[in-house]
Order: C-alpha cells, then sequence, then structure tokens
C-alpha cells in the first residue's frame, strides 16, 4: 500500500511537471504578451518593461528559470497584481475556493446520492419522473442563470423580511456560503443523481443482494450495508476530478457572489496572459488534481475489495 | 433544493418593493459602502495605469493640485503656483503631512517624476511627464534621472522647466503619475512598496487601513490631512468586489452599497424598482477605426466615405446601444472639452455628415472602380470578445449588408490576442474608443497624429501632423482650438475614423448620500467631499 | 452372482440417434444486441424519445423551408419583441432632424436664482408622437437655467421615481426634447424638471404619451413591406413582419434563429459527445482491462489533459488550425472538444471496468478461453453501459454550451449565424426584462438533453442482461 502510494506520488510528480512544460509553450505560442495594454507604450517602456521581467530572454532560457523556480517553489510576481507573489494569490485565495468547493461537494454528494437512490427505489414512478425533469433543467440551463436566480431569491428573502438575514453576496461568514456553494453544486449534483440512479439499477439484480435478501436481512440494512455500498462507485470515480474541477471552476459563482476565490484569478489570468499567474494556478491545480485522483484511487480500494490496486 | 428555488422564484421575482433598511449609509458614524468593479492592480502611483486604482489612489494621495466640485483645479498640496511658457513654479503648503507625521516636500515630488520616468521602473504612463524638460530622454535611457528639470529650490519650492510650451500642465499637475513619493519610505520598502496597507505613505484625504485582496478595502479619514475640516466622511468601505452588474444591483437592491452603474441590461429591472435613475457622460469617445496601412481595401477613402454616408449614429445610439445618456458621435471631440472660452463643440462644431443612401452607393461604386474588383472583398472587423462588443458588431455587419451590399467578417478576439492584431495591423476595421487622459483637447487630439502609437490604423497625413504640432507648441488657447477645428475637420472629410458615439451611463445612487462627483478626468466616482444626510 | 462379462464391441460407441424434436428452436436465435434493439422498441420511454428526436430533426431540417424568415435580418422597429400577433403600423415619411424650439428672447440663463423654480407649464407633444420619435415642447420658466427630461413606463409616485434619464436641455431659453430612445407603442410618462443650471427643482410636470408604432417609407420599401404604388404614401396601413417567438436584442426573427441554430447546436450536442465518449470507452476499457503499467501510463496522460488550462489551449488551436475571421470552425472546434473532453468518460470506464473485472462471470468466461476483446465487448462494456449512457446525456448539454463559449471567444460558429447556446447566453442578461429570449433556447436544450435521458434510460433497460429475467 506504501509502495504503491509513493509509485503514484511520483507519477503525479512527473504529471505535473508535463502539464508545466506544455502549459509553458502554449503560453508563449499564444499572440500577444501580458505587457500588451489599451494604451500602445513606446518602445523604449515596452524594452524597459521586458527587461524587468526577464522577457527579453529566450523563451527555453525562461523555461529553465521558470523550472529553476518552480523547484524552489516560487512561481514569481504576477504581471496583472504588481507587487503579488504568484505564491501569495494562491495561499490567499485557494482557500476560499476550497472551502466554496467542499461544500458544494458536499451538498452535491448527499443530494445526488440521496436523489439518485430515491429515483432507483421508486423506478418509472412519479418521484422518479420528477427528480428527472429537475435533473434535466439542472443541466440544461446555464449555471449563470442559477447564480443570478439564487442571489435574486436572497435579495427576495430580505425584502420580505425587511432586514438583510441573509448576505447577497460578500464572503466570511458561514452564511456567505451557502447560497454559492448549492449553486456551485447543482451540476454536480445532478450529475451525481443520475449516475448514482443509474448504478443503483445495476446493482440491485447482482446475485450478493439476492442472496442476502434470502439470508433474509431486512431491506434497510440490505439497502445501506450492499447496494448503496456498491453502486456509490462511479460516484466515488467522478468526485476526485469533480472536486479539482468544482475548487477551481467556481468563476462564474466567485463573480456573481463577490467571492475571492481562485477561480476568478485562474479564469483572468488565461484572458489577461498573465504568465506567471497562469504557471502557478495550472501548476498547483494539476498538482491538486492528480493528488484528488490518488486519493480517490486508495478510496476505492476501501470501498471495493475487489479492486485490486497494483 | 432546484425545485424550491425555482418556486421561490416565480412566487417573488417581481415582487420585491419593500425596501431592505440600508446598510450602506451610516449617517451616525458617517460610513458608506461601496463594491469596486475589480481588485486594484497597483497602488503604486508612479505605475498606475487602470481606472481602479485611479480611483483609490486620489482618495488617499494628494499632488501639487487636485480637482474641485466643479471640476476646476485647485490647490492641493501646493497653496500657490506662477506658470509661463518656459516653465512653472509651485509654493508647497507647509502643514501638508505624511501620515507618518512628516512634511511632504518638493524633494517628494522630484523623486517620483524621477522615478517613474527612470527606465528601470517601466511605468506605462511615463509619457505623461514628458512635458518636463528631458523627461523623455530619461525614459529612453539618454539621461539619467537627476537631469530632470524639476528641482526642489527649497522643501517647499518646486521649479519646473517644460519641454516645450504646456498650457495645460496645471492639469496634468492633479494626474496620478505626478502624485508625490517620499525616497526614504520608498526605498525601504523597496519592491514591496505600495503591495499592502502599511507598505505606503498617504497624504490624501483619506488612507488606507485595510486591503483584503480581491474581497475589501477600507478607507478611513486621515486625521492628519491639512484640509480635513472638508471632509465629512469618516470612512469608505469597499467590501465587495465583483465585475457583475447584475450582482451589484442586488447589492445595491439589498441596501448593501451605495453606488452602481446600470447597463442595457440591468436598467430596466431598476426601473420596476422605482429607484431615482442619474445619468453621466464619462468623456470617452467610441469609433470605429480603419486600416489605412496600404494594401488594405480601408486604405481607400472612398469606401470609407461610402460607409460613412449609410452610417446613422442617431440609430445606433437609440436602438443598439438603447440605454439614455449616450450621445451620438460626430466627431473625436467629446462636447465636454473646453474650448476658448466655451466649450470646444459649442464654438466649433463638428461638421455635419449627411445621412445618404443613394451618395453612399456612388462614393462605393467609385472605391470599385479604383481598387479594380468586381466586389469589394469582404471586410475583417475586428472585436474584443465582450457581449457588447459583439452586439454592436453585428449591427454593422447587418447594416453594410443591407446598404452597400458589404460583407462583414466578425473577427472576436479575447483580449490579448485582439491588442496584438491591432498592434500587427491585422484587420480592417476596428472597434476602439479613447478615454482623456487630462482635461485639454489634446488628449483627443494628437490620437491621429503619425507618430502617436496608439493610431492603430496608422493614419498618415502631413497636413494632421503639421496642425497637430502648431497646438503642441502654443499656450494661446485661439491658435490651439483653431488648430483642433482643423483636425476636427480632417478627421470627417477623410473619414479618418468613424465616430459612434459618446459614452453615458446611468447609474444608481443611494439618496442620502449627497455631494459625490463624478468626473470625466480624476476620481470616478469621487467621494472626498461626500455626506451622508439623515 | 451375475458373473456375465460385458465385452464391448465397437457397435456400442455409436452415437445415439439424435432427438430432433427436443432441441428444435422455436424462434429465430437472437444475438445479444438485437435482442436489445428488439427490448428497446417496447420501451415506452424510448418510444417517446424517439418521436422527439423525430420533433427535433424536423424542425431543424424542414423548418427552414416552412418558416422562410432570414435569420439574420435585423428589424429595428421590433427590437426584444414577446411572441405576439401580427402587427400592423403606420407609414410615415422618413425622419428628418429637428432643430428644437429655442425662444431667443428668453433669457438662457436665470437672471436671479430663485428658491424654489416650478416646473414648466403647457407640456405637449409637437406633431404626432410615433416610434420613430417623440417631440416634447414646454412653456419656459423664469428662473430655469435648464430642464431635465425624464421618462417611465408607469405612473411615477413621486420625484425620486421619474424613470430614465433621457437627457437635458442647457439653458433655460431651450425649451424641447426630441426622444428617439428605443420608442415602442406603448404608454409612456414623461417628466419635465427645471433646474437652474446646476440643480434640480423638487416638482415636476408629467404627460402622458403613447406613441403610434410606425415605419419609414424608406425603411418599408427596403423591406419589402410595401408593394409597387399601392399604399406607399405615408399615413396608410401596413402589416409588419409576423414574428411568432417574438425577436432579440437585434430584431431578428426567433423562430427562424432557433430552426437555424439547432443545427449547430444538435451537430454538437449530438456529435462531439458520442465522439469523445466512445473513445473515453475505449481508452477508459483498455487502461481499465489490462491494468498493470498500461494503466498507469494512459490515467497518467488523462490526468495531464484533464489539468490543461482549456481556455489557453482552444486560443493555441484556434491558431494551429488557421481559422480566419469571420470563419466558421466547427470543425477545429468538434476536434477541441473530443480532444478535451475525453478524459472524464475514460476515468469513469476504467473505474467500471476495474471492478467488473473481478467479477465471477469474467472469471468464468476467461477460463472457457474468451478472448480480451470478446470479454471487453461481450460482458465488460454492456455491463458499464448504463453509466456511459448517464454520460452521454450529460455531455450533450456541456457540449452545446461549451460550442457557445468558444463561439463567444472567436472560435465555433462565426456571427450572425446563431446556436442555442449563444442565444442562451445573448438571453440570460435580460432574463427579467425580456424572458422570452432565454426560455425558448434553454427550452429547446432541455427536450433534446430530455430525448437523450429517455434514450439512455430506454437503452439501459434493454441493455441490462440481468433485466432479462424480469421480464
Amino acid at each position: 500500500m506504501l509502495i504503491y502510494t509513493l509509485k503514484r506520488l511520483l507519477a503525479g510528480v512527473i504529471t505535473v511537471w508535463f502539464i508545466a512544460t506544455a502549459t509553458f509553450i502554449a503560453m508563449h505560442q499564444v499572440p500577444g504578451d501580458p505587457l500588451m495594454n489599451d494604451k500602445a507604450v513606446t518602445p523604449e517602456i515596452r524594452r524597459n518593461l521586458e527587461r524587468k521581467y526577464g522577457l527579453d530572454k529566450s523563451v527555453p532560457e525562461q523555461y529553465f528559470i521558470f523550472m529553476g523556480n518552480m523547484l524552489k517553489g516560487d512561481f514569481g510576481i504576477s504581471f496583472t497584481q504588481q507587487n503579488r507573489k504568484v505564491n501569495d494569490i494562491i495561499r490567499d485565495h485557494f482557500p476560499v475556493s476550497a472551502t466554496l468547493g467542499v461544500l458544494a461537494i458536499f451538498f452535491a454528494t448527499v443530494g445526488g446520492i440521496l436523489w439518485g437512490a430515491l429515483t432507483a427505489i421508486y423506478r418509472n414512478r412519479l418521484p422518479d419522473i420528477i427528480i428527472m425533469f429537475l435533473v434535466i433543467l439542472g443541466i440544461s440551463v446555464p449555471s449563470f442563470v442559477f447564480a443570478a436566480l439564487g442571489q435574486l431569491l436572497l435579495v427576495n428573502i430580505n425584502s420580505l423580511v425587511g432586514a438583510s438575514i441573509i448576505p447577497v453576496a460578500g464572503w466570511g461568514t458561514v452564511s456567505h456560503m451557502i447560497m454559492p456553494s448549492l449553486v456551485l453544486g447543482l451540476g454536480t449534483m445532478a450529475l451525481l443523481t443520475r449516475l448514482m440512479r443509474s448504478s443503483m439499477l445495476e446493482v440491485v439484480n447482482e446475485d450478493y443482494i439476492k442472496t442476502a435478501r434470502a439470508k433474509g436481512l431486512s431491506p434497510i440494512r440490505i439497502f445501506f450495508r450492499h447496494q448503496l455500498r456498491n453502486a456509490v462507485l462511479p460516484v466515488i470515480t467522478v468526485l476526485g476530478p469533480q472536486i479539482a474541477a468544482i475548487t477551481t471552476g467556481g468563476f462564474v459563482v466567485e463573480l456573481v457572489f463577490a467571492i475571492p476565490g481562485l477561480g476568478r484569478y485562474f479564469v483572468q489570468a488565461v484572458q489577461q496572459l498573465d504568465y506567471t499567474v497562469i504557471m502557478g494556478t495550472t501548476v498547483f491545480y494539476g498538482a491538486f488534481l492528480v493528488l484528488m485522483v490518488i486519493i480517490v484511487d486508495i478510496f476505492y480500494g476501501f470501498v471495493d475489495p475487489r479492486v485490486r490496486l497494483k | 433544493m432546484r425545485q424550491f428555488l425555482f418556486a421561490a422564484w416565480v412566487c417573488f421575482a417581481h415582487s420585491a418593493t419593500a425596501q431592505v433598511t440600508a446598510t450602506s449609509v451610516d449617517f451616525d458614524n458617517q460610513i458608506i459602502t461601496i463594491a469596486l468593479t475589480q481588485e486594484p492592480p497597483q497602488l503604486n502611483s508612479m505605475k498606475a495605469t487602470d481606472q481602479v486604482s485611479n480611483f483609490v489612489l486620489p482618495h488617499v494621495m494628494e499632488g501639487l493640485l487636485r480637482y474641485d466640485r466643479r471640476g476646476n483645479v485647485v490647490p492641493g498640496v501646493a497653496e500657490r503656483w506662477e506658470m509661463d511658457a518656459n516653465g512653472a513654479t509651485f509654493w508647497l503648503r507647509d502643514n501638508a503631512l505624511w501620515t507618518d507625521g512628516k512634511a511632504v516636500t518638493a524633494h517628494d515630488f522630484v523623486f517620483a517624476w524621477q522615478n517613474a520616468l527612470a527606465p528601470q521602473t517601466a511605468s506605462e504612463y511615463a509619457f505623461i511627464l514628458y512635458p518636463i524638460k528631458n523627461g523623455e530622454q530619461i525614459n529612453t535611457g539618454s539621461l539619467d534621472p537627476t537631469k530632470l528639470s524639476a528641482h526642489a529650490l527649497d522643501d517647499l519650492t518646486l521649479r519646473i522647466e517644460f519641454e516645450r510650451p504646456t498650457g495645460y500642465f496645471l492639469k496634468l499637475a492633479a494626474f496620478t503619475t505626478y502624485l508625490p513619493v517620499r525616497e526614504d519610505f520608498f526605498r525601504d520598502r523597496n519592491d514591496q512598496y505600495a503591495a499592502d496597507v502599511g507598505d505606503l505613505l498617504y497624504n490624501g484625504p483619506f488612507k488606507l487601513t485595510e486591503w483584503v485582496h480581491s474581497a475589501s478595502l477600507k478607507m478611513v479619514k486621515n486625521e492628519s490631512y491639512w484640509d480635513k475640516d472638508k471632509i465629512t466622511l469618516n470612512e469608505i468601505h469597499a467590501a465587495y468586489i465583483t465585475e457583475d452588474s447584475r450582482a451589484r444591483l442586488n447589492l445595491f437592491v439589498d441596501g448593501k452599497i451605495v453606488h452602481t452603474r446600470l447597463d442595457g441590461e440591468t436598467y430596466k429591472d431598476a426601473l420596476t424598482q422605482r429607484f431615482r435613475i442619474r445619468s453621466f457622460n464619462t468623456g470617452s469617445v467610441f469609433f470605429l477605426e480603419y486600416n489605412h496601412r496600404p494594401g488594405r481595401p480601408t486604405d481607400n477613402i472612398n469606401l470609407r466615405k461610402a460607409i460613412q454616408h449609410v452610417f446613422d449614429p442617431d440609430e445606433f445610439v437609440n436602438k443598439v446601444l438603447a440605454t439614455p445618456g449616450n450621445l451620438r458621435g460626430e466627431s473625436i471631440f467629446p462636447v465636454w472639452l473646453r474650448g476658448v472660452e466655451r466649450k470646444f463643440r459649442q464654438e466649433y462644431p463638428a461638421p455635419k455628415v449627411e445621412l445618404n443612401l443613394e451618395l453612399g452607393k456612388q462614393y462605393l461604386e467609385k472605391a470599385r472602380l479604383e481598387l479594380g474588383v468586381e466586389k469589394i472583398p469582404a471586410l475583417v472587423l475586428l472585436v474584443g470578445n465582450t457581449p457588447t462588443a459583439a452586439k454592436q458588431a453585428e449591427y454593422i455587419q447587418g447594416l453594410l449588408k443591407a446598404r452597400l451590399n458589404i460583407d462583414i467578417k466578425i473577427d472576436i478576439q479575447t483580449f490579448k490576442q485582439r491588442l496584438a492584431k491591432m498592434t500587427s495591423g491585422d484587420f480592417d476595421i476596428v472597434g476602439a474608443g479613447w478615454g482623456p487622459d487630462f482635461d485639454d483637447v489634446m488628449t483627443f487630439g494628437d490620437l491621429f497624429a503619425s507618430w502617436n502609437l496608439n493610431n492603430r490604423g496608422r493614419y498618415s497625413n502631413p497636413e494632421y501632423d503639421r496642425l497637430v504640432r502648431v497646438a503642441m507648441n502654443s499656450i494661446d488657447a485661439k491658435i490651439r482650438m483653431d488648430a483642433m477645428a482643423g483636425l476636427q475637420q480632417i478627421i470627417i472629410d477623410d473619414a479618418v475614423v468613424l465616430p459612434q458615439y459618446e459614452q453615458g451611463v446611468i447609474y444608481l445612487m443611494n439618496p442620502k448620500l449627497r455631494g459625490v462627483v463624478r468626473r470625466v478626468v480624476g476620481p470616478d466616482p469621487d467621494y472626498t467631499y461626500a455626506r451622508v444626510v439623515k | 452372482m451375475n458373473t456375465q462379462t460385458f465385452i464391448p464391441s465397437p457397435d456400442d460407441f455409436q452415437p445415439a440417434a439424435s432427438l430432433v424434436s427436443v432441441e428444435q428452436i422455436s424462434r429465430p436465435s437472437l444475438s445479444y444486441w438485437q435482442d436489445a434493439w428488439l427490448r428497446l422498441k417496447k420501451n415506452t420511454r424510448a418510444i417517446i424519445s424517439l418521436y422527439i428526436i423525430i420533433g427535433l430533426a424536423l424542425f431543424t431540417l424542414a423548418g427552414p423551408y416552412v418558416w422562410m424568415v432570414d435569420p439574420a435580418l435585423q428589424d429595428l422597429n421590433q427590437i426584444s419583441q414577446t411572441p405576439s400577433f401580427p402587427k400592423t403600423a403606420i407609414l410615415v415619411a422618413s425622419y428628418q432632424r429637428w432643430s428644437g424650439v429655442v425662444f431667443d428672447d428668453f433669457p438662457a440663463e436665470p437672471e436671479e436664482f430663485l428658491d424654489v423654480i416650478p416646473p414648466p407649464d403647457n407640456l405637449r407633444v409637437d406633431d404626432v408622437a410615433t416610434t420613430q420619435r417623440v417631440r416634447l415642447v414646454w412653456d419656459p420658466v423664469v428662473g430655469a437655467g435648464g430642464y431635465n427630461i425624464y421618462r417611465n413606463q408607469r405612473l411615477p409616485e413621486s420625484i425620486n421615481d421619474l424613470g430614465l434619464p433621457l437627457g437635458s436641455a442647457l439653458a433655460g431659453n431651450e425649451v424641447s426634447y426630441e426622444d428617439r430612445l428605443n420608442l415602442e407603442a406603448r404608454q409612456y410618462y414623461y417628466a419635465i424638471v427645471s433646474t437652474d443650471g446646476f440643480d434640480e427643482s423638487d416638482s415636476y410636470s408629467l404627460l402622458a404619451v403613447t406613441p403610434q408604432l410606425t415605419v419609414t417609407l424608406d425603411e418599408a420599401a427596403r423591406r419589402g413591406l410595401v408593394d409597387g404604388d399601392s399604399g406607399t404614401k405615408a399615413g396608410h396601413e401596413i402589416k409588419l413582419e409576423f414574428h411568432p417567438l417574438g425577436t432579440d436584442y437585434l430584431g431578428r426573427d426567433m423562430l427562424a434563429r432557433l430552426m437555424q441554430g439547432a443545427r449547430v447546436s444538435l451537430f454538437i450536442g449530438i456529435v462531439a459527445p458520442f465522439l469523445y465518449v466512445m473513445f473515453g470507452i475505449f481508452y477508459g476499457g483498455v487502461a481499465g482491462y489490462f491494468g498493470q503499467r498500461l494503466d498507469v501510463l494512459l490515467m497518467r496522460f488523462a490526468d495531464f489533459v484533464v489539468a490543461l488550462p482549456f481556455l489557453l489551449f482552444i486560443i493555441l488551436f484556434k491558431i494551429g488550425f488557421g481559422i480566419g475571421p469571420g470563419e466558421s470552425g466547427i470543425t477545429p472546434m468538434l476536434i477541441a472538444l473530443v480532444l478535451l473532453g475525453w478524459p472524464a468518460t475514460a476515468r469513469l470506464v476504467r473505474g467500471q471496468v476495474l471492478q467488473i473485472r473481478e467479477q465471477g462471470y469474467i472469471e468464468a468466461a476467461r477460463l472457457l478461453g474468451a478472448k480480451s476483446h470478446y470479454l471487453i465487448i461481450r460482458h465488460i462494456i454492456p455491463n458499464t453501459m448504463g453509466v456511459i449512457l448517464v454520460t452521454l446525456t450529460f455531455a450533450v448539454p456541456a457540449a452545446i454550451f461549451t460550442e457557445a463559449f468558444l463561439s463567444f471567444i472567436g472560435m465555433g460558429v462565426a456571427p450572425p449565424t446563431p446556436s442555442w447556446g449563444s442565444m442562451c447566453n445573448e438571453g440570460v442578461k435580460t432574463m427579467l426584462s425580456h424572458p422570452h429570449e432565454l426560455i425558448f433556447p434553454a427550452t429547446l436544450i432541455s427536450i433534446t438533453v430530455l430525448a437523450f435521458n429517455l434514450l439512455g434510460d430506454g437503452l439501459t433497460e434493454a441493455l441490462d442482461s440481468k433485466m432479462r429475467s424480469r421480464e
């Protein structure tokens, strides 16, 4: 187990290195550069800027400098937020995104498993059909709409009460977090609901369920001990990448709810071609993703002992 | 959850008329809460370029001069001044203090300007200091920064020599790049200067006390400010940072912020809430810029004239932009600019362009013959990837197809890719805009001079260049304005660009907050002299 | 004890006569997939979904031949119209600029600043109010240095509720204002507030105006709304273009745009997920089944692809494929979607395969000498089908919205070609004031997703061998 984990971590490091290299090359292939701005600058100022940021060196040279610094854990200074170290940006804003993401995943998982199990039990009956319609609505309407509607709902609740009982936007307390994380987890919840339903239906006819039933186990015990545990595997599979995606991909939600998360930096950096932030967030996100996948894979073994890890 | 959300929305969507008690204004403590559109990327005054920094900095810093409520320059750190064609002398007040208690001296200005011009600082706005003698040479590295002709005669007297007569220097003196920086403090903080609230010295009406990146910013009244009696607000709390206009409207409705700008998407919702809507002219001009590089079809004047005669700026403003406050584009000089005595555009009205389909077609036919083509090739219209830009481009596309049978290919590009294409000249027409740096016709006038790097279409006309030089080298208002009127005429006669509109915005402001000033140049909105009433 | 010994003869080893009647197959033998198809046809959900898909296909392919309206045609007289019956408009002469009303003998600047400036009297409409322009005129007010003009769609309740600030007259003797701002044929309340040149007074005069829906002669001729000489005079009533589902922000016909947009959205929404799910199944199947080093290698590569910044690589793709401005990049977009979209499915399939390959029946089949590809196709893939179909159905809206996003950043379909996704994105912005611009495309996307969900459910039931026993 330990050796397996170590091996995976080593492979993870190599993966991250590949990610960094590919992103670095891509970034320098894209037209434009971080120094361009609405107002044109004279060639002299431009040269000064290039020298200051080390962009006057050749791309391979820049690559080695970057890699060297990265090994030391230093991603450099942001181009758009001058004076701010990329490390600081990640350190300041990732916890916010992570909190939001974990909450969203929590809502999504609980909701997904619950609704999914419900639809499987009431297969082809009214609850199943209603939930399916809601799921379809949930994935066919852009997430921006839910964010806006969710916020509007808060405004209306406050206005009916006549006092700000739930903050409309911002960050800080638990009450700030509820609506954004619900909205953020919506898509994942819909996906998990359907996945859960489908794998529950597959599991329900397995021999071991029949055996359990034949043994006379109580339906509740069968449901929790056997059905749920076996059906939850695909849910766990998607959870790893989903955690990573949600944690850094909450751009829209962060914008609408004015949340100081890393997702905004991640998206804006690409738009602004902020080289250092692109590299910093991508490498960090890549490492995070790889880690999540490893954790999920190890978790597999616990949930389903038949899956042998080698 | 989803079910709940939808049902609730249907019930409430339009029912909210009861107002939440506003917490955005606090009368007893004179505190207001605002939202910023984005995090200030830079609070180093020598390098700041963007709107948010240019909003925050003048609240917490003060230059030689500042703008009053009516937009006139008034004494700031400088108590009085004298100016002639060769230079200017400023006498500083002795009670202007930094937040650490030391006096603001003439050396602080000299240091800030030298530093901003120094090549290694690489300030993008260094050009705004070029009117000071030797400024440009310092910036290009051919002179040492100490050679700048701005000298502290003593602690409180500052003498500046001009490179050439600069009639609008006083307006420059109120600009962000001209703010003072104290050398010892700057050297002490070095790379960390202005990175956080403690890494910056303040001498303005307010001081920063809290800066949580991407989340909030707090400006508190500066008790050591020399004119602190005029300042009523105790605290300006920027508690939210978001670019989403609907989110800001929701915050306003919820009584959380004092001000929000409305756009075409949100103003109808604001109307149903029965808020007092105000309008304001931002002073920016938007136009379609043609590519004048040889070989481009848009280098042909008749093609440009054809487009000029079928484009109706009135229709564009009323039907496409469709929000109040925008003025139809008639000139690159916006209406608010001052002329000799009155407004420039009152003294020199923009040349009339006749909306005439037949005339347009005649020009098109001429262009077709001159270009020697069967049909005008499809023109590439370069736009940024903003929703409004795409909408406007689609309108132009439909218009030119319907009226002139010209095909337009819309080239949507993300921010930096669009800039790269503008710089390399890879377009026929590009949607562009220009906001003023300072309160003088020149900020618009030299835009299409052949040497101006912001002249992305590379328009080049010796007569235009000559007129710009005339205006540059004179401090006589009449001569300068006559030259500018000449430029205005050339722009229309030559169809250099196609003016679309002068930007106006509509916004909501909490009625309990008075004395907020909207500015074309300088911090906007300016809360310096605002007060909360009961 | 019987001591008779049995000596076998070769005859004893002859095969017994076969009992043909017992082994007779009463029905033709069905392969797994044939069986699945049969059961699919019996599935109600699948049949419903089939009808929906046929409906969508008709809408997309036959629709434009029935509703022959140019989806790119702009109608600035009917911007953001809600669905309605055909409207009629009155022809008017083309618009002429109005110089307004200025009293030369009245002071422009107030001679003295009064404490209270009354609102203007006699506020009236000059000429007829039409959707081309509304011209307001009022009497000058002593002490006024200018006037602010407001417009509201509801009766104002107070001075704070005057509506949109349309503009200002900047002198006391300038007593007219022309409103042309996006006028509709509905009631407006105009309010005029006097100012002393700087500050507003606190009273207003009000006028309710309902402009006539009009079209200029030029415009009508250009659009072919009038034929020949009949009815080309000003004052005549003509029928405007009919927009059964309303119009968008540039007055373009929603129905025609939805029909045209369906092509892009359905193509991308169906083909892209299908391709990348197929690839994902193959990739994940191979990784999961063969396991070991190959699994490690393949899955690390999948992680690598997932972690790349999507937007950056899309921009790179755009350049790599050399898509010029205004060109449609559907194929590159498809490739980009597939290249960047497959890892999720691959990971999911691999997880399922890992679980299934340890099942008893797989062991049994392997012991019986089944080959790998047979195992994968016959046993493993069908058993992961449920999960695969779920991801497939979820990939449909994801692909439709990704297309919209890509078009928004300039890679995808070029304007004015619409797609449901981009129509949705446009509609979102005005979802409270003009909900129809969001609801129609969103509904069509929902219906599409619904169809694929139903089909997916039907297929799952049809393909699931374990469910056969229950029927």
